[in-house]
């Protein structure tokens, strides 16, 4: 067996796509680095969150006069705190709901939708007390009935999460009564009816996929001050300083220039730090305490009260020839929202056929809210879900005509030029690639070693993002460069960006010290998230360093006194044409404060052709037939990159993503109890995989450059999620015989579908 | 997490003395891998912890003629890490090595896993078919007890206001015996068993009859459970598939589960049967010195 990581590379450079140490490594090895938890202000006060018990309930009074009454106690916050409050449905007019929605989840008003909802928060000079001070709070809730399952929710009759919850359907119609349906979506393509009509196999299913959680080992975090001037200053653990500042003082209703967010370290976010709520509550304590307040989350509020994916339930149906094409494909997809509209339906739904080359398609998606916390994103959200449902019917389409299941997918994969359902045509892509990778790899190409075992192969699109992106290149007067970047930094995006700044200034990586700084001191960049950081900020700290190039140039063409059309920029060198007159980097940058004053390079950008990723994973595993435990034998993960910045943290997240889609796959779900309680709140028995769970996961970067990013870059992080689920499905089915249409797969479903027969 | 009272005896009788002082607001710590996350996570109340790690008694590991001592504060590390007692009690060893993680076995104890008394102690089970009694101390002097009768229910124990648990002592082996643990759970670590089964028998001195069985389940009821009717099943019995097989459904049979989210109703019954007849087959190897 061979074991080693691949990288198929198209083009080299000299920084691009080596592995350097990451900057950020001395600090994090060593324990220096700081979290949002490391945080002591002078004076800092505690806080703690009280939360809803019940998944479903009216909030009827909420009475502080205790806790308040507490010694030690500074502050308590409610919702009658938050601006929402204060504004009647008149002069919010058509931003109601919206606002409604977004305070509610900070705080509580009228209903609690979910156990673990926010209710109130106290700040006190300690955890204890601020604990103690919880429990003094009186809040007398009807206890309603609650729903939580997605279909359950759909139903007429379920109860109403939202009295006035409307949705327009794909006909331009608004609902006539109020739902949990939030909206739905419908795209089609050619004629499905005829495709069908045409078809010579016909494999239709229904899917279920549960709740998950990111399981980012750092908690939720936030420390704020409220200055008495007005000014207030957050630091926090997150993906997008920006977005909390943003919506922060969206809640708030103060000026964004009011409002400063200082990202810490993040201890993983996996798309679930994209959203946030504690920063606005903590806010609110300070100004009321007059004082910093800190506020962690525990493990259980992180489960309870932050959002996991959605589950969902999909009925995916598709119809191939004898010939091996696919005539016609349609899926439903009705994706669970959590309290609050706004799951990621729509990218499953754009997602779920992405891979097929269909003349025919059809992709319903329903927006659907229950009493579950508000869904975040997840690394490619909604994508894998979908897969789950679409990569089993094309394994089953495959068995039915007795071909192999790479074959049919390259006999079917998008190209450039191809259309996808919903309307976008592919540039550049990299699935055939890929699948023909994965035909070629010693794992495939290996037979199987003993009974009971399978093998399970499965494809995975991300569409990826562009989005805004600032970086700031200041040259030091010792010829490095200080490279100021608001991309917090999940994955080693400070190595990658500062690569590609070194690879275009021409200069050694090593003299790039990238920093990322706080909302007020770069301008204005989106989440890192989206697969986008790597390729938009890093494109953003290309143009940087273009503006630096340029700078230069014009710097040694006015010493030199010669016209800046004669001299040019090459490997870290400026000369003049004569070739008599050269600077290096780093001579000039000497002499920059006597020669006119310091260079900065500045960028800010929002790029498209972001190009897609695309991923083949091959999966072998052995089920116990007595116990109907799954064991993963041999992995393989195969991805187009693009161009792999650093070839090392694109494995990295091969690798996390493809464990993080074997845990969903295999173990991971939030089990409820009959009130919606959820039972399993704690890494105990929410059971994410663990190192002794896996083999070794197996990478092969493939590098089909994306033509719109000067070095080729694709976004890595989120497709590698996408495949697992349905691979290791895939793989099931082969060595027990039973297709697993419901996550997770866990040894008692397996043995159940024994017993069942089915 | 309110303030709590934290004493260190260095004797027996003062501890004693603390507990009795102390009544039900006075909990034992071992290595508190338990105690001290229940305390955190408000499960369970206590004004003074007792800590017992400083008391001779509870610190001996003594393998001698009569078996084993094996005092209630010893972690599991130094269990498997004495060759002599890891070679002499290997499903104690099973069970010993695979509680929580190699940094949770640094200091948890097999006396502190029986007194937590949680139905899917891994311990529990090995030391009941071992034959395991517990040393208990107490106002009143001493008392010992079979271990099968000491967990009451699950998180309660058979000890009254003011006693503790001394010491564990297993019997010495008996020649041709074997004994194994197996717990099934969904990963390959750090989790809780769905169900498990500890087995011990002893075979005649040709290897082929099963003279004696004993066989004890976790995570499937109230409590660990010795199911009597499954291992004397097999007492007598030639060595076979059958007998395996048999002794397996009687387990199955004294199993009484619930339905939670680790495990079904249905899913635990099976895999008794099946850690049953896994878990003779290796003993009977043990037994005659095969592995």
């Amino acid at each position: 067996m061979t074991t080693a990581n691949q990288v198929l590379s198209e083009v080299e450079y000299d920084v691009v796509g080596k592995r350097p140490v990451r900057p950020d490594g001395v600090d994090k090895v060593t324990g220096r680095a700081q979290y949002g938890a490391d945080l002591n202000l002078t004076g800092l006060l505690h806080g703690r969150v009280l939360r809803s018990p019940h998944a479903h309930a009216r909030i009827k009074s909420v009475d502080v006069s205790k806790a308040e009454a507490l010694p030690g106690v500074r502050a308590v916050v409610t919702a009658a705190d938050l601006p929402f409050a204060s504004l009647s449905k008149d002069e919010l007019g058509n931003d109601y709901n919206r606002f409604k929605f977004l305070s509610d989840n900070f705080l509580a008003s009228n209903k609690a939708l979910y156990r673990g909802h926010a209710i109130a928060a106290v700040a006190a000079d300690n955890a204890h007390v601020a604990e103690a001070a919880l429990a003094l709070i009186d809040v007398d809730y009807e206890v309603l009935e609650p729903v939580i399952d997605v279909r359950a929710a759909m139903q007429d009759g379920a109860p109403l999460l939202h009295d006035d919850l409307v949705h327009t359907s794909a006909m331009g119609e608004v609902s006539e009564k109020p739902s949990n349906v939030a909206s739905y979506m419908k795209f089609e393509k050619g004629d499905n009816a005829a495709g069908f009509a045409a078809a010579d196999v016909i494999v239709e299913r229904e899917f279920t996929t549960a709740s998950v959680h990111q399981g980012y080992i750092e908690p939720h975090n936030a420390t704020a001050h409220w200055r008495a001037d007005g000014q207030i200053n957050v630091w926090c653990s997150t993906q997008g300083a920006f977005v909390v500042r943003n919506i922060t003082a969206d809640v708030l209703r103060v000026d964004v220039s009011e409002v400063r967010i200082t990202p810490m370290e993040i201890g993983g976010g996996f798309g679930g730090k994209v959203a946030f709520y504690l920063e606005p509550v903590t806010a609110l304590l300070s100004r009321k305490a007059g004082a910093p307040v800190k506020v962690l989350m525990g493990r259980t509020e992180v489960f309870e009260g932050s959002g996991p994916a959605p589950g969902s339930w999909m009925r995916v149906k598709m119809g191939a020839s004898r010939a091996g094409k696919i005539t016609a494909a349609e899926i439903e997809l009705a994706f669970e929202a959590g309290a609050y509209p706004g799951s990621p339906v729509m990218q499953g739904a754009t997602c779920a056929f992405a891979c097929y080359e269909l003349g025919n398609g059809a992709v319903e998606g329903y927006d659907v809210v229950v009493n579950k916390p508000k869904t975040a994103a997840y690394r490619a959200p909604g994508s894998p879900q979908a897969a789950f449902g679409v990569e089993q019917v094309v394994d089953e389409l495959c068995q039915q005509l007795g071909v192999d299941p790479v074959e049919f997918r390259l006999n079917n994969a998008v190209k450039e030029g191809s259309r996808k359902v919903e309307g976008p045509v592919f540039q550049k892509i990299g699935l055939v690639e890929c699948l023909e990778a994965a035909r070629n790899h010693d794992h495939y190409r290996t037979p199987l070693s003993g009974p009971n075992q399978g093998r399970g192969v499965a494809s995975g699109f991300w569409m990826n993002r562009g989005f805004h992106s600032s970086v700031n290149i200041t040259v030091n007067p010792d010829g490095t460069v200080n490279l100021i970047e608001g991309s917090v930094d999940i994955g080693g995006s400070r190595a990658s960006i500062a690569q590609q700044a070194a690879e275009t200034l021409g200069i050694a990586y090593e003299d790039i010290k990238p920093q990322v700084v706080d909302t007020d001191s770069i301008g204005f960049t989106m989440v890192t998230g989206g697969s986008r950081t790597t390729f938009a900020t890093g494109w953003a700290a290309i143009l940087a360093a273009e503006d630096v190039k340029t700078q230069t140039v014009e710097r040694a063409a006015s010493i030199w006194e010669v016209p800046a059309d004669e001299v040019e920029y090459d490997s870290g060198v400026i000369r003049h044409k004569s070739e008599e007159l050269s600077f290096t980097f780093k001579d000039l940058a000497r002499q920059l404060y006597t020669t006119g004053g310091g260079i900065t390079g500045t960028a800010s950008l929002d790029p498209t052709g972001e190009g897609n990723s695309f991923g083949v994973h091959v999966v072998d595993v052995e089920v116990d037939p007595d116990t109907g435990k799954t064991e993963i034998l041999r992995y393989t993960a195969i991805q187009d990159a693009g161009k792999a910045v650093h070839p090392s943290y694109v494995e990295g997240q091969i690798q996390g993503g493809a464990v993080q889609g074997i845990g969903w796959a295999l173990n991971e779900e939030y089990y409820f109890g009959d009130n919606g309680q959820m039972m399993n709140s704690s890494f105990l028995d929410y059971r994410m995989p663990t190192s002794l769970d896996l083999p070794m996961i197996d990478t092969v970067i493939v590098e089909v450059a994306n033509p719109g990013h000067p070095y080729g870059v694709r976004g890595v992080g989120e497709v590698p999620i996408v495949p697992p689920l349905a691979a290791i499905a895939n793989a099931v089915e082969q060595a027990t015989g039973k297709r697993m249409t419901n996550l997770p797969i866990t040894p008692g479903s397996v043995l159940e579908a024994e017993w069942n027969g089915g | 997490m309110r303030a709590i009272d934290y004493q260190a005896p260095t004797s027996l009788s003062e501890a004693v003395s603390i507990m009795a002082a102390n009544g039900d607001r006075a909990r034992p710590l071992a290595g508190g891998t338990d105690v001290l996350v229940q305390l955190r996570g408000g499960r369970r109340e206590a004004d003074v912890v007792v800590d017992t790690k400083k008391i001779p008694e509870l610190n001996t590991l003594n393998l001698g003629d009569n078996g084993l001592q094996l005092g209630a504060a010893v972690p599991c590390y130094k269990i498997y890490g004495d060759s002599a007692v890891a070679a002499a009690y290997p499903g104690l060893i099973d069970a010993a090595s695979m509680i929580g993680s190699i940094q949770i076995q640094g200091r948890a104890t097999v006396g502190g896993n029986l007194c937590n008394a949680a139905p899917s102690g891994d311990t529990i089970p090995p030391v009941i078919t071992l034959g395991g009694e517990a040393h208990i101390n107490g106002p009143n002097g001493w008392r010992t007890m079979p271990a099968e009768d000491f967990c009451t229910g699950p998180g309660r124990n058979a000890l009254q206001d003011g006693e503790l648990l001394v010491a564990i002592q297993l019997p010495a082996p008996a020649a041709n015996s074997g004994t194994a643990y197996l717990r099934f759970i969904p990963r390959n670590e750090m989790d809780i068993a769905v169900a498990g089964v500890s087995s011990t028998v002893t075979l005649d001195a040709s290897g082929q009859t099963i003279q004696s069985a004993r066989i004890a389940l976790a995570s499937v009821g109230p409590t660990p459970i010795l199911a009597t009717a499954a291992g004397d099943s097999l007492a007598g019995k030639a060595v076979s598939d059958e007998a395996i097989e048999e002794a397996g459904r009687l387990a199955s049979e004294a199993a009484t589960p619930i339905t939670d989210m680790r495990g079904t109703i249905r899913q635990r019954h099976h895999l008794v049967a099946v850690l049953t007849r896994r878990t003779l087959n290796i003993a009977i190897r043990r037994a005659r010195g095969e592995e």
